[in-house]
């Protein structure tokens, strides 16, 4: 049976932990409404471009000229997996479930024969994938987000190593593999294929033509070429998706960390009720037992 | 058909991938297209351009003129609207012309001494946005 010392030095220690977890918490819900903020910032941006592409892919004939990124390059045997993950832990389940997710995918690749390349962003999911599959790592980027704030030029640094390696035809497919923010409480790991890409659904636009002249699909004039403007749009894409998925991994990993401190904060006080439970009861044992040693003292005096 | 009223206004949106930069009515927008500058005013015909390093200015409706330089993008017109994406959008009065220019001798040096070609692809481009801002300062816009 622990001493008295023992349980009041167990308290302290476990009101310490308290104490930081519930700071931690404080600190990832600043965070999170940072990172909403941010993630709500940037959609005027993604609607624009999403605009842009519907309009331009109304009037494109999608045939073996059209770009790479669009239509693929024929073939599916080599994949990049692009995993996003955070730098820091104590986040819940947030990391363990992308690398779950990210390793049943290059299990069931590699189990169809197929070629599998991985690009880590963070540092938790590249450690834990290092030890496993390092031989597919070919890059990993650490220290996007650091400031609190994720740039686009961080995204678009990942863009443009996706895009030198697709267009070296190192890769076919490419997947990306993130943690979608649903809400506060809710973090979903998605897996989303960013190359081919695929147009958004052109039938809406395509209503409105002019009759006049059959092969104008759209009043919009297009300076240069649809096809040429389609060929730069879709990088662009690239990187704004990229950029989202690691706008909503931001804001998913502040959630979950704030989930799972609030869960640390509260076991911590169900663990001091009890420690303190039981450091009354040990102290009211020890006093009975000095009571009874002095009484028994007493009456042998006595007698 | 369309009301060609150059004395009205139309909605100008500027925006960069993290964040709304600029909305609201304008009276008139120059806009340096990958084919040539090209201006915009309200009841332009639908467009959508690419846009070339360079300075967009911008005439909002209450006469103030403001000049940005973006590093390349997309515009998309309409009669009433006009919508530029820009990658990288900065106030040209934000530039200094002397920093740019030892940025652009940096890259120059960095160039000789880029080990592969991916590497030089990527100095060139950076070595063109420079040399677009500092023309956007110094005003000599060459097409």
């Amino acid at each position: 049976m622990p001493t008295l010392k023992e349980y009041r030095n167990r308290i302290v220690s476990v009101k310490s932990t308290k104490k930081i977890t519930s700071a931690m918490k404080m600190v990832a819900a600043s965070k999170l409404k940072k990172a909403q903020e941010q993630a709500e910032a940037s959609q005027p941006y993604a609607a624009a471009m999403n605009d842009m592409m519907r309009r331009v892919a109304a009037n494109v004939v999608v045939g073996p000229h059209s770009p790479n990124l669009l239509v693929g390059t024929g073939s599916d045997k080599k994949h990049l997996l692009v995993m996003v993950t955070s730098d820091r832990g104590l986040a819940g389940g947030f990391n363990a479930n992308i690398i779950r997710r990210a390793r049943l995918e290059i299990r069931k690749l590699i189990a169809e024969g197929k070629d599998v390349k991985v690009i880590c962003v963070g540092r938790k999911g590249r450690d834990v994938l290092k030890r496993e599959l390092g031989d597919k790592i070919i890059e990993s980027f650490i220290g996007i987000g650091a400031k609190g704030k994720v740039n686009f030029a961080d995204a678009d640094l990942v863009s443009q190593l996706v895009l030198e390696q697709f267009n070296a035809g190192h890769f076919d497919v490419c997947t990306l593999i993130y943690n979608e923010f649903r809400s506060v409480l809710a973090q979903r790991p998605v897996a989303a294929q960013i190359i081919p890409f695929t147009l958004p659904e052109v039938a809406a636009v395509n209503e409105n033509k002019p009759p006049e002249k059959p092969e104008v699909k759209s009043p919009y004039s297009f300076e240069p070429e649809e096809d040429i403007i389609l060929g730069q749009l879709l990088p662009r894409n690239l990187g704004i998706q990229i950029f989202r998925a690691l706008l909503d991994s931001a804001a998913g990993e502040q959630a979950a960390r704030m989930t799972a401190m609030d869960n640390a904060t509260r076991n911590a006080g169900d663990m001091i009720n009890k420690l303190s439970v039981q450091y009354n009861r040990a102290r009211q044992a020890y006093i009975t037992k000095e009571l009874i040693e002095i009484i028994s003292g007493a009456e042998a005096a006595k007698g | 058909m369309l009301d060609l009223n150059i004395q009205g206004t139309f909605t100008f949106e500027l925006v960069s991938p993290e964040r709304k930069l600029i909305s609201g009515a304008a009276k008139m927008v120059t806009i340096p297209g990958e084919e040539g500058d090209f201006g915009v005013l309200p009841g332009h015909s639908a467009l959508v351009a690419t846009i070339r390093p360079g300075v967009v200015e911008i005439i909002m409706a209450d006469g103030v003129s403001q000049r940005i330089f973006i590093a390349g993008g997309f515009a998309d017109v309409s009669p009433t609207n006009c919508t530029v994406l820009a990658e990288e959008a900065v106030n040209v009065n934000d530039f200094n012309a002397g920093d740019l220019e030892q940025t652009i001798r940096n890259l120059t040096e960095d160039m000789t001494m880029a080990k592969d070609d991916f590497e030089k692809a990527r100095i060139a481009r950076k070595l063109t946005l420079t040399r677009a801002k500092l023309q956007g300062v110094t005003g000599k816009i060459s097409a």
